[in-house]
C-alpha cells in the first residue's frame, strides 16, 4: 500500500521558491479580485448562485431521467453515445473509435475528465500522437508535468519558465519573453496539427439533456478547432455534467467566466447538437466513481462542480502551495473533498491542508459547501482509520487531560509542562513544528484559574 | 441573568490577562459573571482535527460544566463556533440544544445582548490593525465577508472598538483573508501556515499600525508568534484588554 | 449498441438510479430585465471592446474598399454573405481544414448579446464551420436591432434547439495561460471586426 500524497512537505517545497510561490499568490489572488468586481457588476449574483445551486440539485437528483433523455435526442440528432463505467473502459472506448478510422494522431482541447482517465500515456502506449491544443495544457505535456491548476494548467510557470521551455522543445528564441511572441509559437507549431489530425477531442463544460448538445467554453479557439477541423469530434464527459435546458444552461454560462477570469464570458462558448455532413460526431459518458459519490450524504453536493477553479484562487492555502503540491488530478478546496472519493488512502491527508476558512464556500458559484465538506472528510478519515497512529494517540491523551480538571489543572500549572500540553502534543512529531518558523509563546506566570482563586475568592461555582 | 464565563484552555495557560480583562470588562458593564472552576476546554483541537471520538470526553465533560446556564461568553469566536455550530457531544439533548442557544462570543454579547456602544473608561490613542478570525466572520456573522460583494459591510468588533476614545482603525489589504492559524492546521502544515502570518502582517504594517487587536486570541498567537521570529516586537492585544481600559 | 455497451449503460443507470438523491425541483429562471441596459448598442460596444472585439458604427457602403483598407495584405477574402462576392465562398474548400487558406472571412451574425459583447455563428451562418476559427481575420456584419440584452435572451434563439453547430463569439481568440497574462491572439482568429449594419434581407432574421 502506497504512502498518502504529503501536501504539506510538497507546499514546503513550493514556499522555498520565493519567486514562483510571491509571483503565484499575487497573481491568484488578482483573480479572485477580478471575480469580485465582475460580481459586483451584476446585482442578482446571489439570485444567480441559489439557481444554479438548485438546477444542479434538480439535475442530480433527476439523474438517470435526463442522462437517458440526453442519450435520445443525441442519436436522433446523429450523434453517438458511449457509456464508459471507467477510467479503462474510456480509454478503451477513444482507442477503438481512432483505431476505427485510421487516426495516430489526436488533437485535444483541455479535459480535467481525460486527466483523471490518464488518457494520454494509455493511448501514446499504443501508439497514438497526442497534441494537447490548450496553452496551458501543452506546456505540462511538453514539460512532462501534470496540470497544476483547472483552468490555467501552467500558472504557476513565469513566462521566463516558458521561453525556456519553447526554446527547448520548439526551437523559439529562449531570450524572449513577451506572452505575444510566446502565444504566436504556439499558434505556429500547433496550426499544422489541426490541419494533419483524423481526429479530435474535447471535453464539456455542459450536457444539456433537452437537445442532446454538449457545451463547451473555451478562450483560444482550440476546441472548437479541434471538433471542427478533423472528420471525427471524440467527447468525453462525466455524467454529473448535464443540466436540463438550454434555459437553466444561460445561469451557468453567466456565472462561469466572472467566476474563473472575472469576464463575462469565454471566447467560444460552443453548442454541438450533432455532426457536421460527412463527419461523425461520439460523446462518452463517463461515470468514474460519479455514481457512487452520489450516494454519499454528505459528500455529494461536489458533483455539482463547473469546474471555474474559483476556489483555488481564493484558496490562502493553494495559493501559497502551488497546485502540484496535491499530488492529484484536481486540487485546491475542490480537490481536497473529491479526490478522497477515488482512493481514500492516497488522499487521506488533503482534508488537512486547509484552514477551514471558508473562502471557498463565498465564492463557489454553484453554492458548494466546500470546507463543511473538508471538516466532514476530516471525519470520515478518523471512521476509516486514516488518521496516523500517532496523531490519533496525541489526540486521545490530549482528550484524556481534557476531560479530567484535576489533570489539567496539573498540566496547566506547573511552569513548562503547559507548552508540552499545548499547542503541541507531545507524541505526533509534527506538532512539535510549532517552533520553526515561528517562536513559542511564552508561558504565563499563573493561569487564570490561579488567578480567579486568588482574586474572587468570595464567587465560588454555583450550584446547580 | 447571571453570564458563566468560559476561559479557552490556551488563554487560561498562555494569556490569563485576557481572561482577567475579559472578567472586569463584564464588571463594569455591571453584568453577574461566574466562572466555573471545573472548566477545562470546549474540545475544538480534537474534533477539529476530525478526532471527534477524542474530543468526546473533553465535550461531554464541557456540557456538564456550562449546559445549565442561561448565558455563557468567552472571548474566543473560534471557541463559540465550535460549540454553537461542531459540537457532537452528547445527543440533540435539551442540555446540547441550551449550549447551542445560549453560548455567544463576547464581541456578539457586547454588541447584540447588551448592546453597549461606548466605553467611556477606556482611552486608546492609537492606531490599531483589527484582524477578524475566520470562525468569527464566517462562523458567526461577526462582519461582512469579502466575498459576498453585494452584502452590507458591517463588523461587530469594529462597531465595538470605535467606542474606544482616541482609537484609530487602520485599512489594510486582503482584510479577510485568512492568517493562517487553522487549529492543528499551525503544526500540520506549519511551512504555509507561518507564510500566511508573514503575509498578513506584511499588510497590516504597510498601514502603520500602533498595535495590533483581535477578538481571538488564537490569531494573535499565531501572528505574534511569526511577528517576533521577524523580530518585530510591535505589540498584539485582545479587543477585551482595549475596550476594558488597556494601555499600550 | 454492442453488448459490453448496453451492460456499460445499465450498470451506470443502475448505479446511479441506487444513489439518487431524492427529487429536488427545478426553479422557475428569471430572465433578469430588470437590470439590463437601456442603450443595447453602446453596451453591446463597451463588452465587445472589453475582450478586444472592434465595432464599426460607421456606414460602410463598399465592403470591398473597406476590407481591402482594412487587411492590406490579405489575398484570401471569403465570403459567407451573399450580398458580397470576396474571392471565394465556404462552398469551395473540400475538407475543413482548406479554410486554413483563409485571409480574412466575413459574415453575419443573426444576434449579437449586449451583456458580454458576444455574436452568434452557426453552420448556417457559416457554411463551413471552420472558416470561423482557420481565417486569420475574421469580420461579422451585426444587425443592431438584433442585439438582445443578455445570456438569458441570447439562448432562446432558435439555432441553439436546430443547429448542429453554434458559437457565441467574442472578441478574437485569447489566452491568459503564460504567466497569467491575457494576450491576443491564441489559436483563432487574430482580430474580430464587428459592422453594426442593417440585414439585407428579412429572411436572416428567421433562420
Amino acid at each position: 500500500m502506497s504512502s498518502p500524497i504529503d501536501q504539506a512537505k510538497n507546499a514546503e517545497k513550493f514556499l522555498a521558491d520565493t519567486v514562483h510561490e510571491q509571483r503565484l499568490d499575487k497573481l491568484l489572488w488578482a483573480m479572485r479580485m477580478r471575480r469580485d468586481a465582475a460580481a459586483r457588476l451584476v446585482p442578482e449574483w446571489e439570485e444567480l448562485r441559489t439557481l444554479a445551486s438548485e438546477i444542479k440539485e434538480h439535475a442530480l437528483s433527476h439523474l438517470s431521467d435526463y442522462l437517458t433523455q440526453f442519450e435520445a435526442k443525441a442519436t436522433a440528432n446523429g450523434v453517438i453515445v458511449h457509456w464508459a463505467r471507467d477510467a479503462h473502459e474510456h480509454n478503451q472506448i477513444v482507442y477503438d473509435l481512432l483505431a476505427e478510422q485510421g487516426a495516430d494522431t489526436l488533437v485535444k482541447s483541455k479535459s480535467m475528465l481525460t486527466e483523471e482517465c490518464e488518457l494520454r500515456p494509455f493511448l501514446e502506449r499504443r501508439g497514438i500522437r497526442v497534441t494537447e491544443t490548450d496553452l496551458g495544457e501543452r506546456i505540462q505535456q511538453l514539460d512532462d508535468q501534470p496540470p497544476g491548476h483547472i483552468v490555467g494548467p501552467a500558472i504557476h510557470k513565469t513566462t521566463k519558465d516558458v521561453a525556456l521551455l519553447f526554446s527547448q522543445k520548439y526551437g523559439s528564441d529562449p531570450n524572449n519573453e513577451d506572452v505575444a511572441y510566446l502565444a504566436g509559437v504556439m499558434r505556429e507549431n500547433t496550426r499544422p496539427d489541426f490541419l494533419k489530425a483524423r481526429a479530435g477531442m474535447t471535453g464539456a463544460n455542459f450536457l444539456v439533456a433537452e437537445t442532446g448538445a454538449i457545451v463547451v467554453a473555451t478562450n483560444e479557439g482550440n476546441a472548437d478547432l479541434s471538433a471542427n477541423t478533423p472528420e471525427l469530434h471524440i467527447c468525453s464527459v462525466g455524467i454529473e455534467k448535464i443540466i436540463p435546458t438550454m434555459e437553466s444552461l444561460a445561469v451557468f454560462i453567466r456565472l462561469l467566466a466572472r467566476s474563473a477570469t472575472g469576464d463575462t464570458i469565454t471566447q467560444y462558448t460552443s453548442t454541438f447538437r450533432g455532426p457536421r455532413k460527412g463527419a461523425a460526431m461520439h460523446v462518452i459518458l463517463v461515470d468514474n466513481g460519479r455514481s457512487a459519490r452520489l450516494g454519499m450524504n454528505r459528500f455529494w453536493h461536489s458533483l455539482k462542480c463547473i469546474r471555474c477553479a474559483a476556489c483555488m484562487n481564493t484558496c490562502p492555502v493553494y495559493r501559497r502551495s502551488g497546485g502540484l503540491s496535491y499530488g492529484s488530478t484536481y486540487m485546491g478546496p475542490i480537490g481536497i473533498i473529491m479526490m478522497p472519493t477515488f482512493e481514500i488512502r492516497k488522499y487521506s491527508e488533503l482534508p488537512f491542508s486547509s484552514t477551514l476558512n471558508g473562502s471557498c464556500t463565498n465564492v463557489c458559484p454553484v453554492k458548494i459547501d466546500i470546507h463543511e465538506q473538508i471538516y466532514g472528510w476530516r471525519e470520515v478519515m478518523e471512521e476509516n482509520d486514516q488518521i496516523q497512529v500517532v496523531k490519533k494517540e496525541a489526540m486521545r491523551v490530549a482528550d484524556e487531560v481534557l476531560s479530567h480538571p484535576t489533570l489539567y489543572h496539573i498540566a496547566t500549572t506547573t511552569l513548562s509542562p503547559a507548552l508540552e500540553v499545548l499547542p503541541h502534543f507531545a507524541v505526533y512529531n509534527r506538532l512539535n513544528a510549532w517552533g520553526k518558523h515561528r517562536d513559542v509563546p511564552e508561558p504565563a506566570r499563573g493561569t487564570f484559574h490561579e488567578w480567579y482563586r486568588n482574586h474572587r475568592p468570595n464567587r465560588n461555582e454555583v450550584e446547580r | 441573568m447571571q453570564v458563566a464565563l468560559m476561559v479557552p484552555c490556551y488563554i487560561d495557560t498562555f494569556y490569563p490577562h485576557v481572561g482577567i480583562a475579559t472578567l472586569e470588562l463584564l464588571e463594569r458593564l455591571g453584568v453577574d459573571v461566574v466562572y466555573p472552576e471545573e472548566q477545562t476546554c470546549c474540545g475544538q483541537p480534537m474534533a477539529n482535527s476530525g478526532c471527534y471520538e477524542e474530543a468526546r470526553a473533553t465535550e461531554e465533560h464541557y456540557a456538564r460544566v456550562f449546559s445549565s446556564f442561561d448565558c455563557v461568553v468567552t472571548p474566543s469566536g473560534s471557541c463559540t463556533h465550535h460549540i454553537r455550530n461542531k459540537f457532537s457531544a452528547g445527543s440533540d439533548s435539551p442540555e446540547k440544544q441550551n449550549l447551542v442557544r445560549n453560548t455567544y462570543d463576547l464581541v456578539e454579547f457586547l454588541h447584540d445582548v447588551l448592546k453597549v456602544r461606548e466605553f467611556p473608561w477606556a482611552t486608546f490613542e492609537h492606531k490599531v490593525a483589527l484582524h477578524t478570525s475566520c470562525s468569527a466572520i464566517r462562523g458567526l456573522n461577526m462582519a461582512s465577508m469579502s466575498e459576498r460583494v453585494h452584502d452590507p459591510v458591517f463588523s461587530k468588533p469594529k462597531a465595538l472598538l470605535s467606542g474606544v476614545p482616541g482609537i484609530e482603525l487602520v485599512e489594510f489589504e486582503r482584510v479577510d483573508e485568512c492568517c493562517g492559524f487553522g487549529g492543528t492546521f499551525a503544526v500540520t502544515e506549519e511551512a504555509v501556515s507561518a507564510k500566511m502570518g508573514f503575509d498578513k502582517l506584511a499588510f497590516m504594517q504597510k498601514a502603520s499600525p500602533d498595535c495590533i487587536v483581535s477578538s481571538d486570541m488564537s490569531c494573535l498567537m499565531h501572528l505574534q508568534g511569526c511577528a517576533r521570529r521577524q523580530k518585530q516586537d510591535i505589540p498584539f492585544y485582545h479587543l477585551a484588554e482595549v475596550l476594558n481600559g488597556v494601555s499600550l | 449498441m454492442s453488448p459490453t455497451l448496453a451492460l456499460s449503460r445499465n450498470k451506470i443507470l443502475d448505479s446511479v438510479r441506487a444513489n439518487q438523491r431524492a427529487a429536488q425541483p427545478m426553479p422557475t429562471i428569471p430572465h433578469f430585465h430588470t437590470n439590463q441596459p437601456s442603450d443595447l448598442v453602446t453596451a453591446f460596444r463597451e463588452s465587445i471592446a472589453r475582450m478586444a472585439g472592434v465595432v464599426v458604427t460607421e456606414d460602410v457602403p463598399d465592403l470591398d474598399s473597406f476590407l481591402r483598407a482594412t487587411f492590406p495584405g490579405a489575398k484570401v477574402i471569403c465570403s459567407a454573405i451573399p450580398e458580397y462576392a470576396g474571392t471565394i465562398k465556404p462552398a469551395s474548400f473540400n475538407h475543413w481544414a482548406e479554410a486554413s487558406a483563409i485571409d480574412v472571412c466575413i459574415l453575419r451574425s443573426p444576434m449579437g448579446v449586449a451583456e458580454t459583447g458576444s455574436v452568434l455563428l452557426s453552420d448556417l451562418e457559416l457554411h463551413v464551420n471552420t472558416v470561423a476559427f482557420l481565417a486569420h481575420d475574421l469580420v461579422v456584419l451585426l444587425d443592431p436591432k438584433q442585439i438582445v440584452a443578455n445570456i438569458h435572451d441570447a439562448y432562446e434563439h432558435p439555432h441553439f434547439k436546430l443547429r448542429p453547430y453554434s458559437v457565441l463569439m467574442t472578441g478574437p481568440s485569447g489566452s491568459g495561460d503564460i504567466g497569467g497574462i491575457v494576450v491576443h491572439p491564441a489559436q483563432a482568429a487574430k482580430t474580430l471586426t464587428v459592422i453594426l449594419a442593417p440585414a439585407p434581407d428579412a429572411r436572416q432574421r428567421t433562420a
